[in-house]
């Protein structure tokens, strides 16, 4: 593979404001989904007992809804701050499959918009750009960065924004109001229409029934250890290209 | 109550793993390719990861026992069957807040 950046790419690399305001656009539609997470997590970090100043940092420097819900689950439940950080980095590991696939979109880049755009690469931000460089393969680098860009900006900017409303609305909510199971319902949420195919399904399934068994296990370890067995497990059933050989 | 450093600790190694691991492809290792079976097994990570942190909650009695808690069991079920029928994650929520609000409310 050619790595050397070549001249007029370098030149094409300045994002570009059309770039930008297209992304912007695109952005719209799923800020209806990225502010009611943000506003989810606000409350749920300030009735677990963060301040808002936490909660405001937790949103702004991790900017990934499942993995800050997963650590603030931890955190309540008395998990060493190891175990909750483990948890959450590995909630974050489908992000590794993000930077992957689109850093192929993005050759000649220059190392700083890179070491930017790492901040910014959230689930809305890939997909939307992962389609838009597939609908539109002729666009100048420019233009794909000003996208990627235009979207992981305002999504979030409006993440951190909602977490603000709710840790305010939060602080004003009583202890008691069985706000816990919120969190569970979230994670629902957010796998039910992930759950395609054998595959996913037995991974869900061992993963699941692991962590129930092995719920007694101290640090929350059981979970890191039913995680892995369900990938594992997906991973064992072949897909459906082996399957007709 | 949760220690303040503890709180902070957490903020702020998993705001580092997390760039990590975002920055990995982009950056540090720009230019190589992920190999075929790992983005498989990243696949599978959300899809194993989320279930077994949401199964012991919903058979929790929150005091590290398991329990059949009607409100939470039905809840879980709702919010399912809700995100698998319309593929949509913000219908999931709905039904799933919702039904767990009318549970607890009809003192079930």
């Amino acid at each position: 593979m050619d790595q050397r950046p070549d001249q007029t790419a370098m030149q094409a690399a300045t994002v570009t404001r059309h770039g930008f305001g297209a992304g912007l656009l695109a952005a719209l539609p799923v800020l209806l989904a990225v502010a009611p997470f943000g506003l989810i997590f606000g409350i749920l970090a300030v009735e677990a007992g963060l301040e808002i100043t936490q909660t405001m940092a937790m949103s702004s420097v991790v900017i990934a809804g499942a993995s800050q819900l997963a650590a603030l689950q931890l955190l309540t439940e008395h998990a060493p701050a190891l175990i909750a950080i483990l948890t959450g980095a590995v909630v974050n590991l489908r992000m590794a499959m993000y930077s992957a696939s689109i850093a192929v979109h993005w050759q000649s880049t220059p190392m700083h918009w890179r070491m930017l755009a790492a901040i910014v690469l959230t689930d809305q931000s890939y997909a939307l750009s992962i389609q838009r460089y597939r609908r539109h393969p002729g666009e100048s680098l420019g233009d794909r960065l000003g996208f990627f860009f235009g979207v992981g900006s305002l999504t979030c900017c409006v993440w951190i924004l909602a977490t603000y409303l709710g840790a305010t609305l939060g602080n004003r909510i009583p202890p008691g109001w069985g706000l816990d199971f919120v969190v569970p319902i979230t994670f629902i949420a957010i796998v039910a229409p992930m759950l395609r195919g054998r595959a996913n399904l037995l991974a869900a399934a061992v993963a699941a029934t692991l962590a129930v068994l092995l719920s007694g296990l101290p640090y929350g370890m059981g979970l890191l250890v039913a995680a892995a067995a369900g990938i594992e497990a997906g991973f064992l059933v072949p897909t459906a290209k082996e399957h007709n050989q | 109550m949760i220690p303040d450093w503890k709180i902070w600790t957490v903020i702020a190694g998993l705001a580092v793993v997390t760039y990590l691991i975002r920055f990995s492809f982009i950056g540090l290792l720009a230019g190589r390719r992920i190999p075929a079976g790992m983005t498989r097994a990243l696949g599978f990570v959300p899809v194993a990861v989320l279930p077994a942190l949401i199964a012991p909650i919903v058979l929790s009695a929150g005091d590290g026992s398991l329990s059949a808690d009607p409100q939470r069991i039905i809840t879980a079920m709702i919010a399912l069957a809700a995100g698998a029928a319309t593929r949509n994650v913000l219908a999931a929520l709905v039904a799933g807040l919702a039904t767990f609000l009318v549970l607890g409310a009809t003192g079930l």
